[in-house]
């Protein structure tokens, strides 16, 4: 039984963490959650400088070439740090996307830019409120041109390309569609900032007009290999999410250690103990199942979409407790502006429904148990 | 990362089974019905069985792994224990489970405090199954709060008389010793004046009588001191550092009662359930009520066994495992409450069934009556969380009004 990170990717974890704490506090979340910034470019070029982008792309596309396990720690850490770049979009959907269903071309094309920091890419599927599902993907991909809409792309703004799931044929369902990479600034595409809830993640909404796009994968594999993209990201997310997680628990415990309150520290009432008791529990929770994830997301295991999904509702859950609870033992002066207690909030609530909401996990994951059972 | 055994593990395992499959035979699939039973009553129903089985391993040295040659053991790693706890899983033996409180607590409590003459007459004859144990702390006046206890010591000569009541004690009624936390000076604060003996449970001045508990079972017991005499041989650690004496037990409970509870009763068996009814909308198990459930469930199941995985590997590479292993019962008790209750729900009017009647032989109504009392043996839910806030978090105490007053001058109520 080795279920664990080995020494050197602990030693890789604690110095990611170190550096994340000197060189993204608050404050630096702040200025892109204030401002209108869509990240901070000193953060990420400093990112891009020790290679993290390229932690799991392979050498031979200017990657690290080092692995799964070691980019889940960094996950975490930089959920814990709430870091406010494009990470999760540009090397968790754009790159997972390009190693998936990318061609030999477009692996060299696009990989060696994303591990020097030089590509921001993003994922598009969204084209309106509830379930994103094949009937509802309506933006159309032929003859190497797209048109349709996408809306609440992650880091929309400032990607250079995006993956986008769309129709490329009257094949019904799933059949029909297929994804496709997509130049931002290229002609045809108009881009709209949208409002969201967790401004450190600024949304974009895309039109496209006719924009020029090449083909990722095969016709009719579109949904697939979304599928695919999103069991990956869902592992990695989790870390960021149980770094979170974890974060608002130190949070709320050293604010219920200062403060008084009928004579006495909060930190000695059995009701604020016990919430942190929970908040602790599901947080270990989160963290087996993550850990189980990237076990399965590391080794190419079949188990990886259950695995994925039980992460991701797992490490949801932790988290959207853990950041309204937070606030709740800051009692009213969490419902500050000045306060960070709203930063993770928002960030746990933006990373619950970015890749889609618990309720298409958690039917993923039965759907996935019936599987394993029947088999 | 992987879930590969070591090469010495892997050779354990194959050991073990060598030894098994040639004193057992592999067991057919067990009902979630028989492990709510069990839990129910003690493991009572096949103590002859029980001590058999337990003689065998006793003599192979599979008793009690960690322990030493001679003791039950091998002088083995926590891991091999937990190698060979997997693999006699899958052999259709008796229960361990009478022995598990004196072995799990008393008997290490009597190593660390007893002289050589009692660990000389007591260890074997309890590894190998022979006598069985019990612990006699909680009381009607003392349950969370088991420093509260009145049972009542008081010297007389080289002996000690006994005069009280402990209540909820697991296998009192089989039990041949066990070991008594009383009361022996009532004029300091409470935790100052406890002392630790233990004793013969065949002595007519104790009297045992089972408990009928709400779920209808009987695995717990009330038991009466009435001048019970016992030697000050009998004393495990000093006068007056009874409590210190039973936190090194309670430091045992905990890791002999946490884990593995709850029966089969998990999300597989409710979605057994599932594939068999019909709810108003078609069947249960594409229900999305249903299945939202499963995957709560499901994640909180599988957080655990992986919690598991991750002690085993720092057990399995010498460390000390961290915290998390002491969340296990907390997660399992208030789930198998929701879950039963639940599975009882898609049962419709017939979930107010039991037994031969009910959906399953009724496992679920069997877990959903048992549920109760998981939540509160072995520490309540309340109790678990301030462990957790107090000693893994590090969070203050809360305040106790008692801590510095005379025992006989605290207030009491019900």
């Amino acid at each position: 039984m080795n279920f664990d990170f080995s020494d050197d990717q602990k030693l890789l974890k604690d110095q990611a963490r170190k550096f994340l704490t000197e060189k993204c506090t608050t404050k630096t979340v702040r200025k892109v959650f204030e401002g209108s910034d869509g990240y901070d470019a000193t953060l990420w070029k400093q990112i891009a400088d020790m290679g993290w982008m390229g932690t799991a792309i392979p050498e031979e596309h200017g990657g690290l070439g080092l692995g799964y396990l070691e980019l889940c720690v960094i996950a975490e850490e930089l959920g814990r740090a709430l870091a406010p770049v494009p990470f999760s979009s540009t090397v968790y959907l754009f790159a997972e996307a390009i190693m998936i269903a990318g061609s030999d071309e477009q692996k060299a094309k696009y990989l060696p830019k994303i591990a020097a920091g030089e590509l921001i890419g993003c994922f598009a599927r969204s084209e309106g409120p509830g379930a994103v599902t094949p009937k509802s993907t309506r933006a159309a991909f032929k003859g190497g041109t797209l048109t349709g809409k996408k809306l609440a792309v992650s880091d929309g703004m400032d990607a250079d390309f995006a993956v986008v799931l769309a129709r490329s044929s009257d094949e019904p369902g799933e059949r029909g569609l297929q994804l496709c990479v997509v130049d931002l600034k290229g002609k045809g595409v108009a881009r709209r900032a949208q409002d969201s809830i967790d401004p450190s993640r600024k949304h974009a909404e895309f039109t496209f007009n006719g924009a020029a796009a090449e083909a990722l994968g095969k016709p009719g594999e579109g949904w697939s290999n979304t599928s695919q993209v999103l069991d990956r990201a869902a592992v990695m997310t989790a870390f960021e999410q149980v770094g979170g997680a974890d974060a608002c628990l130190v949070m709320a415990k050293d604010y219920a250690m200062q403060r008084y309150a009928f004579g006495r520290l909060i930190a000695s009432y059995q009701a604020i103990k016990h919430k942190l008791a929970d908040m602790y529990v599901n947080t270990e929770l989160a963290r087996s199942n993550a850990y189980y994830g990237a076990w399965a997301l590391s080794t190419g295991a079949r188990e990886l979409p259950l695995a994925a999904a039980a992460a991701r509702v797992s490490a949801t859950q932790a988290f959207d407790y853990a950041s309204k609870e937070n606030t709740q033992t800051h009692g009213g002066i969490g419902f500050t502006w000045e306060m960070d207690c709203h930063l993770f909030y928002k960030r746990s609530r933006d990373l619950a429904l970015n890749l889609g909401p618990q309720r298409t996990w958690k039917d993923k994951l039965v759907t996935e148990l019936e599987l394993s059972n029947a088999a | 990362m992987d879930f590969e055994d070591t090469p010495e593990e892997a050779a354990f395992r194959a050991e073990a089974n060598k030894w098994l499959s040639a004193n057992a035979k592999l067991r057919g699939a067990k009902k979630s019905a028989d492990d709510m039973a069990e839990m129910e009553n003690g493991a009572a129903a096949e103590m002859a069985a029980s001590k058999a089985w337990q003689k065998k391993k006793a003599e192979a040295g599979y008793a009690r792994i960690t322990w030493p040659k001679g003791q039950g053991g091998i002088g083995g790693t926590p891991m091999q224990s937990i190698i060979f706890g997997q693999e006699e899983a899958k052999y259709d033996v008796a229960s361990g489970g009478p022995f598990a409180i004196g072995l799990g607590m008393c008997i290490p409590t009597l190593m660390a405090y007893g002289d050589e003459a009692a660990k000389k007459r007591y260890v074997w004859p309890a590894v190998c199954g022979d006598e069985i144990w019990c612990q006699l702390f909680s009381e009607p006046a003392g349950g969370s709060d088991v420093a509260g206890l009145r049972t009542k010591a008081e010297r007389d000569g080289d002996e000690w008389v006994i005069n009280g009541q402990k209540i909820w004690t697991t296998g009192a009624q089989f039990s041949d010793y066990g070991i008594l936390l009383t009361r022996t000076d009532p004029n300091v604060p409470k935790h100052k004046g406890l002392t630790m003996f233990y004793i013969d449970m065949h002595d007519p001045a104790v009297e045992v009588r089972p408990i009928k508990q709400a779920s209808g079972g009987s695995g717990f017991n009330e038991v009466f001191f009435t001048n019970l005499r016992v030697k000050d041989s009998q004393r495990l650690g000093e006068v007056g550092q009874g409590w210190q004496v039973a936190l090194t037990t309670l430091m045992h409970e905990r890791l002999a009662v946490g884990g593995g509870q709850g029966g089969g009763l998990d999300e597989k068996a409710l979605m057994g359930l599932a594939r068999t009814l019909e709810l108003e909308d078609g069947p249960a198990i594409k229900n999305a009520s249903v299945r939202e459930r499963l995957a709560d469930w499901y994640v909180r199941s599988a957080g655990l066994k992986y919690t598991t995985y991750r002690t085993m590997t720092a057990l399995s590479q010498g460390k000390q495992p961290g915290p998390e292993a002491s969340i296990a019962k907390i997660v399992v008790a208030a789930k198998l409450q929701d879950l039963a209750a639940f599975a009882m729900e898609l049962e419709g009017e017939v979930g107010a069934l039991k037994g031969d009647d009910a959906p399953a032989a009724g496992a679920f109504q069997m877990g959903w009556m048992s549920a109760p009392g998981l939540r509160i043996a072995g520490g309540t839910d309340e109790i678990l969380r301030n462990i957790i806030a107090e000693r893994v978090l590090g969070l203050p105490q809360d305040v106790r009004v008692d801590k510095d007053v005379p025992f006989n001058k605290m207030p009491t109520g019900r």
